[in-house]
């Protein structure tokens, strides 16, 4: 069972500001029914002085949700609009004195609504969806861009591929976008690059300084990934620049064996060690 | 207040009478059943007896086919790890895709270590695609290992089916029976099977206690080595207060098959569902009605989160599960639910109700009385109903 502070449960139990404001000034809506949490938040605003009079919610969701939506609603109201734009995911969860970590995103969904409320206020009040953009979108089972992965990873000091998906869901899922998350996760927090390309030619490589180099670049690059679909593979043999390799697991027999092969591994080897390189499969 | 428990797939209450049977085997008659000493060696008559009541509720040939494990995941794992190393030639498996994770996840294991492995779809009411079944099956095939009642829905599968299919390409035989065994009549010789797994605290035995049917003949490799134990297919000291304990269990489960204990509990399921469904709109019945479990209903409520209505019905000490994503901390909504292709609608607001026979008129009426209120008050805060989903 999650341990829900008093605050959380007392906005669950009774939540302030449900509804919908009719002919409200903004309306933000952000999640939906796939992913098992949604709000639809609704403000009144004074066009003189940009504050907030009213602000109303409805959500889909659990007690965490509903506990985030109901102490948004109170933390915007009366704030001005570029106030009330300050708001991180971090006050809300913070107001309701803690949130579980795997519960994070709720606030963030919070946040996000409040911001799709006000960009629909400027925009004359036609209600706003969150929407992540389409060309960077890391998380297709989500929806989450790599903008908003940025946001969470500098609002709260992530570190973790586990901390990025309780507060975004990125990665919950299917777990694909894992690699990419890690790399915007390394990028955001300044890790080193990955490993340096080799600086002598492939091909004046000895046999063993070849065989050691295609291993490192399997087991630093290639193989997480294949591991997270259920697959790996092995170097079988090497000669000149030609990599011989073996799919194993969930790969071999795969579909999409041929562009594996070709589209991630040759590409991984030759980005890492020299353009020379093709693989064959074994 | 007192519990209205309600929430039997996940465990039950162990019977006092259960307890009384365990109590002299902690500090009285403590010995070591393997001792040369009669304080100790008079153990190995309370282990057998034990043996022999949970050989009896399975209807085993020989109660030496009965292996005690610490728990329902120790017995899966034997099974499923046994097969890869006793049929190293043939390395594919057969599951389906709403077994327990103590099922699923030794499957991906031995995926990841190059086994194929197949995962059989179910149809809306989440019932097994035999077609399927048969489609994927071949002569490379070491075992077939199918849950013989789920523990989302309750929906019991074909089992004797699969076991003859997978029998006449040369596979063997396992089934996850955790659900099943207390609740109807299982009979390893009648539905033919080779393993079979099963967990005390399901029936009203204690937790940290299971049992795996292995049927003679049957080529099994030990999990854990060591003693001598369980004649060497399980090493490690037997657990004598507990293995009394599912003995005791197994027996008062079987008495309950026969008594009209378990009509009762249908009986009591049947007016929880039906009450609901005549008070409540938007909801959706989740399983195979027509061949479930009798003390289980999955009811999806539509437009709400399933944590949220835990949570009230828990004001009222009410106790149930959801197959919520938000339930389990992960961020999807149930693997059984979603392999049926519940609309997410629905599928995020299950709430899967599991009586026992200690449940009463009284307790279903409260959760009908109580029950209407919170969906209306959630839908209420709720952005989508069936006009807006």
């Amino acid at each position: 069972m999650w341990d829900y502070t008093d605050k959380v449960m007392d906005h669950f139990k009774n939540p302030r500001n449900v509804g919908a404001i009719p002919n409200a000034d903004g309306t933000g809506q952000v999640g939906s029914l796939v992913c098992g949490d949604a709000l639809r938040l609704t403000i009144k605003v004074n066009k003189e002085t940009e504050v907030i009079e009213d602000a109303k919610f409805e959500t889909f969701g659990c007690a965490s949700a509903i506990a985030s939506s109901s102490m948004l609603t109170e933390m915007a109201k009366g704030k001005t609009l570029d106030e009330a734009a300050q708001i991180t995911n971090q006050d809300i969860a913070d107001q309701l004195g803690s949130l579980p970590a795997e519960k994070m995103h709720c606030s963030v969904m919070g946040m996000e609504a409040l911001e799709a409320a006000i960009k629909s206020y400027r925009q004359g009040g036609k209600p706003v969806v969150f929407e992540q953009q389409e060309e960077k979108i890391v998380c297709r089972c989500f929806n989450v861009s790599e903008e908003a992965i940025i946001k969470a990873i500098r609002l709260n000091h992530l570190t973790t591929l586990e901390d990025v998906t309780h507060f975004t869901k990125a990665g919950g899922a299917c777990g694909r976008c894992k690699g990419n998350i890690q790399q915007i996760l390394d990028k955001v927090n300044g890790a080193k690059e990955t490993a340096a390309p080799t600086q002598k030619p492939f091909n004046e490589l000895t046999i063993v300084e070849k065989i050691k180099a295609v291993e490192k670049v399997l087991e630093d690059e290639i193989r997480p990934k294949l591991n997270r679909d259920g697959g790996s593979a092995e170097l079988v043999d090497l000669a000149g620049s030609t990599v011989k390799i073996r799919l194993i697991g969930m790969c071999s027999g795969c579909m999409n064996a041929q562009a594996t092969l070709k589209n991630f591994i040759e590409k991984t080897l030759q980005e890492n060690l020299d353009k020379s390189i093709t693989v064959e499969q074994a | 207040m007192k519990e209205i428990y309600l929430d039997n797939n996940a465990t039950t209450r162990c019977y006092p009478q259960v307890v009384e049977a365990m109590l002299p085997y902690f500090s009285e008659r403590y010995g070591n059943a393997s001792s040369m000493h009669t304080f100790g060696g008079q153990n190995r008559r309370a282990i057998e007896a034990a043996r022999a009541q949970v050989a009896a509720l399975l209807h085993a040939a020989y109660p030496d086919e009965i292996i005690f494990t610490s728990c329902a995941t120790e017995s899966n794992d034997s099974v499923l790890f046994s097969a890869a190393e006793a049929f190293p030639e043939k390395k594919h498996l057969i599951t389906s895709a709403v077994e327990h994770p103590a099922v699923l996840e030794p499957c991906r294991v031995l995926e990841s270590r190059g086994w194929r492995v197949d995962f059989i779809r179910v149809d809306k009411n989440g019932q097994l695609d035999l077609k399927e079944l048969k489609n994927v099956i071949d002569d490379n095939t070491s075992l077939v290992s199918i849950m013989w009642a789920n523990n989302e829905t309750g929906t019991v599968f074909p089992v004797q089916e699969v076991a003859k299919i997978a029998h006449a390409h040369g596979a063997l035989f396992h089934t996850d029976a955790v659900q099943a065994v207390g609740k109807i009549p299982v009979d390893v010789q009648k539905i033919g099977a080779d393993f079979l797994s099963i967990s005390a605290h399901k029936f009203h035995g204690p937790k940290g206690i299971g049992a795996l049917y292995a049927r003679r003949g049957a080529r099994f490799v030990p999990y854990l080595v060591g003693g001598h134990q369980e004649k060497r297919r399980r090493a490690g000291t037997e657990n004598v207060p507990y293995i009394v304990g599912i003995g005791k269990a197994a027996q008062l489960a079987q008495k309950r098959l026969t008594d009209g204990s378990m009509q009762k509990v249908a009986a009591l399921r049947d007016k929880l569902e039906q009450g609901i469904v005549s008070r409540i709109p938007d909801v959706k019945i989740n399983g195979d009605i027509h061949n479930r479990v009798p003390n289980t209903t999955n009811i999806s409520f539509g437009y709400i989160e399933g944590e949220s209505i835990l949570m009230y019905l828990n004001d009222f000490n009410i106790c149930a599960s959801s197959g919520s994503a938000c339930t389990s901390g992960s961020l999807e909504p149930s693997h059984v639910l979603r392999a049926m292709l519940v609309p997410f609608e629905f599928a995020h607001g299950s709430v899967r109700f599991s009586l026992s026979d200690e449940n009463t008129e009284a307790d279903i009426d409260l959760v009908l009385k109580e029950l209407p209120p919170i969906v209306e008050r959630l839908r209420k805060i709720s952005p989508f109903s069936r006009q807006n989903a």
